[in-house]
């Protein structure tokens, strides 16, 4: 019996030549957790995928690593596509991998829909619940990572801008298991001690499990229950968390949510000088009409010519005296002459002026004027008074005759 | 509150109404030329705020009893 004898590189390439002909491995998915995860400097990546009771050597070389939309970690469910082939020099077959794409990530779609649902019924993301910013915060408070590429954009954006502001960083986890708990504590914590004017609350890009922090229910409360303002700022401009909607504003990134937070000291600067501008025409207009209201004040008569002003008033002070005086004369005349009528007509009404015109005046004994027969009888006494003196004389008959009306 | 912060809103918010007090111009002469005296320190001391600022960075940390302490933040710029 000739036994072909080979060597190990025989053999090996062997199988490899079995393994590459065979149409499934060449193109295989496959699904498992990763484990023993290894990036070298290189940039090739090494890890095993494994499930409950079994496990595959993968390797994924830079030009495929650079594809990738995430970081893989160990403990991450995932889905490898490649090729399984044999590496000759370990005599071990792995799987080469070309892609590698996160499992269960339509869940997670699922699941952020469903919270963003219940939130939203809940009122979280009502805009009336929305608060203001403060226009020129003088304590800010970050809540996020203290090492990532995040904090670093945001305070050289607030030195850049508005360096006034005061920088209170509270550190926090940003992605994994803790970190929801360590935000929304961070968040509770930084209002219970009043710590800051206005809170930016975020992290850099990362793939969508690396944010699942800020869709997390108990931030989101968190964020909803704050007294200060919260600024969400979360991964790049295309990533939409329910910290987002629930934020008093969001921000596309980090550095967004640092020039949306404080005013831009150019812009002041600006302001200062278009102030400055501004009092200084006000003031100048002002003093512009005080000195029109000046001159027009100095060419008035009364001080333009003090003399002739007096002298004018003196002439017209004199023509009001001799026209009070002739007026007052004028008024002694008139009432004289009425005085001098007045008289005259009470002369001629005048009793006695009426006897010597031939009457004369009787009188009852007892002084009464006799207007009627009817007021004596005869035999009485009676008295006439003419012009010159008075008779005593006696009734010697009564004679009735009719009163003409027409006389009286 | 950053008392110089504090010190540049106020001012911010005095220089506003120094403005529009002057742009109506229903103040008399003399107040004006005091409101324009006022406005002007307040425009040169916010201009020295905003250029001698640095800003100030703390990292919290928690006491024992909870309480937040204050360390300094070294940013590796």
């Amino acid at each position: 019996m000739a036994q072909q004898v080979l060597s190990i590189t025989q053999l090996n390439e062997y199988i490899r030549g079995r393994l590459d002909a065979d149409p499934l491995l060449n193109q295989v998915a496959v699904r498992g957790e990763i484990s023993n995860y290894k990036c070298y400097p290189s940039g090739h990546h090494y890890f095993t995928l494994k499930d409950e009771s079994s496990a595959l050597k993968c390797v994924m070389f830079k030009g495929n690593a650079v594809r990738l939309r995430f970081r893989p970690e160990n403990g991450m469910k995932v889905i490898a596509m490649g090729k399984v082939s044999v590496f000759p020099r370990d005599g071990a077959y792995q799987l080469y991998c070309a892609a590698l794409a996160m499992d269960g990530v339509g869940d997670l779609y699922a699941a952020f829909e469903q919270l963003k649902k219940k939130l939203a019924a809940q009122g979280l993301f009502d805009p009336a619940h929305k608060m203001p910013l403060p226009k020129y915060p003088g304590t800010i408070g970050i809540i996020t990572s203290s090492a990532g590429a995040a904090v670093h954009d945001m305070l050289r954006i607030l030195r850049k801008r508005y360096p006034l502001t005061q920088v209170k960083l509270l550190p926090v986890r940003v992605q994994g298991e803790e970190a929801p708990g360590e935000i929304a504590a961070a968040i509770r914590y930084a209002n219970h001690y009043h710590l800051a004017d206005l809170l930016i609350v975020g992290r850099g890009g990362g793939s969508i499990e690396d944010l699942w922090a800020f869709n997390d229910e108990q931030v989101a409360y968190a964020i909803y229950q704050s007294d200060i303002p919260v600024i969400s700022a979360v991964g790049h401009e295309p990533d939409v968390t329910i910290s987002d909607y629930v934020a008093d504003l969001r921000a596309a990134t980090p550095s967004n949510g640092a020039e949306l937070a404080v005013p831009d000291q150019d812009a002041l600067l600006q302001s200062l000088d278009s102030m400055s501008a501004a009092m200084a025409t006000a003031l100048t207009r002002h003093l512009k009409s005080a000195r029109q209201h000046l001159d027009i004040l100095s060419k008035s008569p009364a001080l333009l010519s003090p003399a002739g002003y007096i002298q004018q008033r003196e002439k017209s002070l004199d023509l009001l005296k001799s026209k009070l005086i002739s007026a007052q004369n004028n008024s002694i005349t008139k009432k004289n002459q009425r005085y001098i009528a007045a008289v005259s007509k009470l002369d001629a009404m005048s009793p006695l002026k009426v006897l010597t015109r031939g009457y004369s005046m009787a009188q009852t004994g007892t002084g009464e004027i006799l207007r009627s027969v009817s007021q004596v009888e005869p035999g009485e006494h009676i008295c006439i008074s003419l012009c010159d003196g008075k008779l005593s004389a006696s009734v010697l008959e009564k004679k009735e005759e009719p009163v003409n009306e027409s006389v009286q | 509150m950053n008392q110089s912060n504090k010190t540049f809103e106020e001012s911010m918010a005095r220089l506003e109404q120094i403005v529009r007090a002057m742009e109506r111009g229903d103040v008399p002469l003399e107040e004006s030329l005091k409101l324009f005296q006022e406005g002007t320190d307040l425009v040169r001391s916010c201009q020295k705020l905003l250029d001698e600022a640095q800003l100030q960075v703390k990292k919290i940390m928690t006491a024992p009893d909870g309480s937040p302490v204050e360390v300094e933040f070294q940013d590796e710029a």
